[in-house]
């Protein structure tokens, strides 16, 4: 077969290219030297699975050593067919099948690649749950401390005659542990929560755009001064190393956008001029500069000296931007608590929520949000406006009152009486 | 003269209160907070039971595990090994490395002697 003795005569010079000898690249793909030998001097039919060994280990493309795409095509219903366990007379007739239907051939192939990429992927998160080091050591210590605990409280439940040395030393041990479980809690908690110190290791596409976004101090010096074209946008992306993945791009290549668009509406200096003039009320300041109120929210945020947090979701209350501010936890994975007058907006639209929060646990820290929603993308004839929410977050002026709980999220949340509540807090059930 | 038992454990309190428990049940304990010399200190005190802690400053209790059941001397020793790492893989770990029993914490004072008491059965 013309193909077979190509593709032997072509891992041949290949090998001979890279400098391998033909006994290690028989040890690295697990076969003799000798059965090698046959294969390159083309005395053997090669496919499947074992092509696709060859050219790993060669570092080339299986097409590399093929007559072309028909033949990879060839190799991958092969594996899949080893993956699948077939066997018997059928399992050799992937080039009949792949002539006779090469679309369904195709799909074939692009699927079993498909999974064999998503396995990797699950494989790589499993690993990561499972080896997180901060968590399995805040989670240790947790454990080991509330062992401690309840042998301690057990014995002095449960001694009838406890001499007094003991008993004492036991409370003060009971003590000691009790401090020690506070603290760990609200360190996985905290971790949980958001970890500011972990910025370096963004592990998602929104991560990323968190971490670019930051690196830059949600201003761009560049927008705001006019450079507003896509291609301008694209120069400033180019420039981003945090963004190292396709997704991390197209989400952050949508918020410059939504800068420039608002920028090109709302310059930062007619807001400071307006904040100077007006104080910072969104209300005020939207009916003086007669802008809409979720560009000055958007706007306000931009203010550095503010300090301003900022969050904005889709219309299934997905968070898809985020602008930290201290004390107000935006949780990474999960769902955020509904108490937010985030999620209260985006039932009301067009309706300017204002009101006063503070997260649970986090009693000395009150913030002024203002809430609304907006719709977003071109409008259509007869098409349902999609809309999305927008909430800032303004440190709290002094003494006009406490204002409502809310939490971050469920799994965190130590408020046990929350209508909200959607699932059992681990700080009160359990992991 | 009551069985003597070999802790390693390097929580102190947790240490402190396995030693009044056992002291009560008639053991005799011995505690160690170091994995790094633990091999040596048990087969010098040739104990009844030894229990162990997996994640220990010096060398891990896998290790020690490893150790003792390598020695000949030492391979039908009623080991019982704690940790708070309660995964089915540590599980499988121990049980292969030859564990006699194998608990996770927070545990009961009263699962702690039964656990023991069984081990001595």
């Amino acid at each position: 077969m013309a193909g077979d003795t190509l593709t032997g005569s072509r891992i041949r010079e290949k090998r001979i290219m890279g400098g391998l000898k033909q006994a290690d690249l028989a040890r690295e793909i697990g076969i003799s030297a000798s059965y090698l030998n046959l294969i390159e001097h083309n005395r053997r039919r090669i496919g499947g699975k074992l092509l696709l060994n060859i050219a790993g280990a060669l570092e080339v493309e299986p097409q590399a050593l093929t007559e072309g795409a028909e033949a990879a095509l060839i190799a991958s219903l092969q594996e899949a067919a080893d993956q699948a366990g077939m066997t018997g007379h059928e399992a050799t007739k992937a080039d009949e099948f792949a002539g006779r239907f090469p679309g369904w051939a195709e799909v074939l192939a692009n699927t079993r690649k498909r999974v064999t990429a998503l396995e990797q992927t699950v494989e790589a998160l499993t690993d990561r749950l499972a080896h997180d080091p901060h968590l399995a050591a805040s989670m240790h210590e947790l454990l080991s401390t509330a062992a401690a605990i309840r042998s301690t409280a057990s014995i002095l439940a449960e001694t009838e005659t406890l001499q007094p040395e003991w008993r004492d030393r036991f409370h003060a041990n009971i003590n000691e542990d009790s401090h020690r479980l506070s603290e760990s809690a609200a360190a996985i908690v905290t971790y949980l929560e958001a970890d500011p110190d972990a910025a370096d290791a963004a592990s998602s596409p929104q991560e990323e755009v968190e971490q670019f976004l930051s690196s830059h101090a949600f201003s761009f010096a560049r927008i705001e001064e006019g450079a507003r074209s896509s291609d301008e946008i694209n120069a400033i992306l180019d420039d981003a190393p945090e963004l190292r993945s396709h997704a991390a791009r197209y989400i952050a290549q949508n918020v410059l956008h939504q800068v420039a668009d608002d920028a090109a509406v709302l310059g930062l200096n007619d807001l400071r001029a307006a904040v100077a003039k007006h104080g910072t009320d969104p209300m005020t300041l939207a009916r003086a500069l007669r802008c809409d109120v979720p560009r000055v929210l958007r706007r306000l945020a931009a203010l550095q000296e503010l300090g301003a947090g900022l969050v904005v979701c889709d219309r299934s209350g997905t968070v898809i931007f985020r602008k930290s501010i201290e004390g107000f936890t935006v949780p990474r994975h999960g769902a955020c608590c509904p108490l937010w007058p985030l999620f209260g907006a985006l039932g009301d639209p067009g309706a300017v929520l204002m009101a006063r929060i503070r997260q649970f646990s986090r009693a000395d820290v009150a913030f002024d949000s203002y809430a609304t929603s907006e719709a977003v993308g071109l409008p259509e004839y007869n098409v349902r406006p999609l809309v999305q929410g927008v909430m800032l977050l303004l440190p709290a002026q002094a003494g006009t009152g406490q204002g409502a709980d809310v939490g971050s999220t469920c799994r965190v949340c130590p408020h046990t009486e929350c209508r909200a509540r959607r699932e059992p807090s681990v700080l009160s059930v359990g992991v | 003269m009551g069985k003597r038992v070999v802790l390693v454990e390097d929580e102190i309190n947790i240490a402190e209160a396995i030693r009044f428990l056992l002291s009560n049940d008639g053991w005799r304990v011995e505690t160690l907070a170091n994995g790094a010399s633990a091999y040596d200190v048990i087969r010098k005190a040739a104990p009844d039971l030894v229990i162990l802690d997996v994640m220990l400053p010096g060398k891990s209790g896998f290790e020690i595990l490893h150790e003792l059941r390598s020695d000949a001397a030492l391979q039908s020793l009623p080991i019982l090994m704690l940790t708070a790492r309660g995964q089915a893989r540590d599980r499988d770990m121990a049980e292969k490395a030859g564990v006699s029993r194998f608990m996770t914490k927070p545990f009961s004072n009263t699962e702690m002697l039964e656990a023991v008491r069984a081990l001595m059965a």
